[in-house]
């Protein structure tokens, strides 16, 4: 089984400031990580990969830096890494991303043929959820995203079943191989690297494709060039003028002011006080 | 991915086509996709019709409902509902294959009616089916799409759809437009654009379509769908009151001083990043820009400093307490109520001062 994790190399979200004065992103001593999602995708191609045996090829689009989140991945036991990076992939946006993605997966396949495709069910940075399916869109792959279980894997019949997260339920969804999968965050736990692993990781050559290596045929089609979307404006949120008002916690019991406190709410929103009397009623 | 600190600064030009053609101009309309499952149409749909009407009657055009589902389903009914809601023609598609959400038959439906129609912005609800369908759908289409908006606006200068999102976790916000391509196509998520009033006896026109698949060829199939128990359904973005708790709660069981508050408020518990990472709640209990977008009556944040990704998610809340034992937490920022101390003391008491007004004023009116 040959399988295909894409990845995305992700400023920590959590450690991310704006400088208060200019609204720009302060990116400096911001650890860069694998994109989070990423990792249940990459636990479960494994774990295909302990059953059945195989491969698994990581690929990531970034700028060269990007090697050290694909690294990481192979320390975890992925067998093989390629970094798509170029200049003209700068400021693509998800549809740009999907065509240099999924060009990079053909050149993979022409290798050795490809089963499965997995992609994070989105991303921490850009948190659009756009770029898997737009690579199974472009390559005709089946698509399942916010998979929260694989039910059975049929080599022989070359189907899948799964569990998919819907709205108020789970859908069970068998289909053909090869597809594309997006986990579903907490559905499995990564697996730690070992120190051989570690250091078989640290001096694994990951390849690294320009975009001719990459098998990118439409130049216009990928980065700034090849991206419908047009950013306008970038703007800090708006903070509230109103401060919150302070509840006196010294001069008073923790009775008085619960009461206190909810005086003030009921007054402020007059009608939450009926409205929770009538669902206490009803 | 955009990387929308960057562009800011470029001159948005540089070989990119940014003028829209002219056949490309001929797309008119405000388009938004309603979804509905075993009988109800989720609530974001409406909440978006609220919004298409909006930008419809800022660019003088019509609002269009699309529907699509299987032929025992109640979408003329549902039909009707849009109308009442804002739209002026429901599109609708009933196919056997179309019962249930499936990506091929959906996408092909919904790309099919776009290119006949032609409407010029297509939105979606960020829902496990919106998502999945408008990234297919924008693809098929090769058009730009716009994930999580939290405000949709005509850009008065060009006349497209002005659709600001958070990024970067909520640090920042960025406007993002699609000038060249058509449709214009966005996703928001549920609960944060407010439900618009309903007309009643407003009407409209109603299109049928055919899909022209058959199940052959389609290879996904649909299976079972397994409902959620009742005691799984958290409907964390429509719950009136929310008690939310962060890592100042210091440990799972001191949740339950949130549980007990909730309940006697009728409400649900929610929670931060880091303690569903943690195990402690339920992922579906988390509130912020990688959980849930909530707006309810009254949020209490306990334990809880306040992060950009938290804010994003509750900061509509009609009226927000925080109880923190850091007098400098963020969350003070844009609470309306703050209470320095510990959630653990603060939080009982609480429970307490609202049980026995409650129990008091339902003797009264009882």
């Amino acid at each position: 089984m040959h399988i295909v994790v894409c990845i995305k190399q992700v400023p920590d979200s959590a450690q991310i400031r704006v400088h208060p004065v200019t609204n720009t992103i302060m990116r400096q001593g911001v650890p860069a990580i694998v994109n989070p999602y990423d990792l249940f995708s990459l636990e479960e191609a494994l774990r295909l990969k302990d059953k059945f045996g195989g491969k698994v090829t990581m690929l990531c689009m970034g700028p060269p830096q990007a090697e050290e989140a694909l690294r990481k991945c192979i320390s975890f036991g992925a067998d093989d890494a390629v970094l798509v990076t170029d200049r003209a992939f700068a400021g693509a946006d998800t549809l740009a991303t999907s065509y240099a993605l999924a060009a990079g997966i053909r050149q993979i396949a022409s290798e050795q043929a490809v089963d499965i495709v997995f992609t994070g069910k989105q991303t921490i940075d850009g948190d659009t959820a756009q770029v898997g399916p737009g690579i199974a869109k472009r390559m005709g792959l089946q698509l399942l995203t916010y998979v929260s279980r694989i039910v059975e894997t049929d080599l022989e019949a070359r189907t899948i079943t799964v569990e998919r997260r819907a709205e108020g339920g789970v859908q069970v969804l068998k289909t053909a191989l090869p597809c594309l999968i997006t986990m579903l965050e907490n559905t499995n736990e990564m697996r730690f690297a070992n120190l051989p692993a570690m250091i078989h990781a640290a001096g694994y050559p990951v390849r690294k494709w320009n975009k001719e290596q990459a098998g990118i045929e439409d130049i216009g089609k990928i980065g700034l060039k090849g991206s419908p979307t047009v950013v306008s404006k970038v703007f800090g949120p708006t903070p509230r003028s109103e401060k919150a008002d302070m509840l006196d916690m010294e001069t008073t019991t923790l009775r008085d002011m619960s009461l206190n406190l909810l005086q003030k709410v009921f007054t402020r929103h007059p009608t939450l006080e009926s409205d929770l009397l009538m669902k206490e009623l009803s | 991915m955009t990387e929308p600190a960057a562009p800011a600064k470029r001159p948005a030009g540089r070989g990119r086509n940014l003028e829209l053609s002219d056949e490309l101009k001929a797309y008119k309309g405000v388009w938004v996709f309603i979804e509905h499952d075993r009988g109800h149409v989720h609530s974001v749909s409406w909440e978006l019709l609220g919004e298409a009407r909006k930008l419809a009657d800022k660019l003088g055009s019509a609002v269009g409902a699309v529907l699509l589902g299987g032929p025992d389903e109640q979408l003329e009914k549902f039909a009707a509902e849009s109308f009442t809601f804002g739209a002026d023609t429901a599109y609708i598609m009933k196919d056997p294959v179309l019962k249930g959400y499936r990506n091929e038959p959906f996408t092909k439906g919904l790309t099919d009616l776009v290119n006949k129609y032609q409407p010029e912005i297509l939105l979606l609800g960020a829902t496990s089916m919106g998502r999945d369908l408008a990234g297919s759908v924008a693809t098929t289409l090769l058009t730009g799409l716009t994930a999580d908006c939290t405000e949709l606006n005509i850009d008065p200068a060009t006349r497209a759809l002005a659709a600001t999102r958070p990024t970067f976790g909520g640090s920042l916000y960025c406007t993002i437009m699609t000038l060249a391509y058509r449709p214009q196509m966005a996703t928001v998520r549920p609960r944060v654009m407010l439900m618009p009033k309903a007309e009643p006896g407003r009407g409209g026109e109603t299109v049928q379509e055919t899909l022209g698949m058959v199940e052959t060829q389609i290879v996904t199939k649909l299976l079972d769908f397994i409902a959620d128990a009742n005691s799984h359904q958290i409907n964390l973005p429509y719950a009136d009151v929310i008690v939310s708790g962060g890592k100042g709660m210091k440990n799972p069981e001191n949740f339950k001083l949130l549980f007990e508050l909730a309940r006697v408020l009728g409400g649900e518990v929610g929670a931060t990043r880091p303690c569903v990472q943690a195990g402690w709640v339920e992922a579906e209990r988390q509130v912020g820009q990688t959980g849930k977008t909530v707006r309810p009556k009254l949020y209490i944040a306990a334990g809880i400093s306040g992060s950009v990704q938290h804010r994003v998610g509750m900061d509509a809340s009609d009226v927000i307490v925080a109880i923190n034992t850091d007098a400098n937490a963020p969350i003070f920022e844009f609470a309306h109520y703050g209470i320095v101390g510990n959630a653990m003391q603060v939080l009982p008491a609480l429970t307490q001062a609202f049980s026995a007004h409650l129990a008091l004023r339902s003797r009264q009116v009882a």
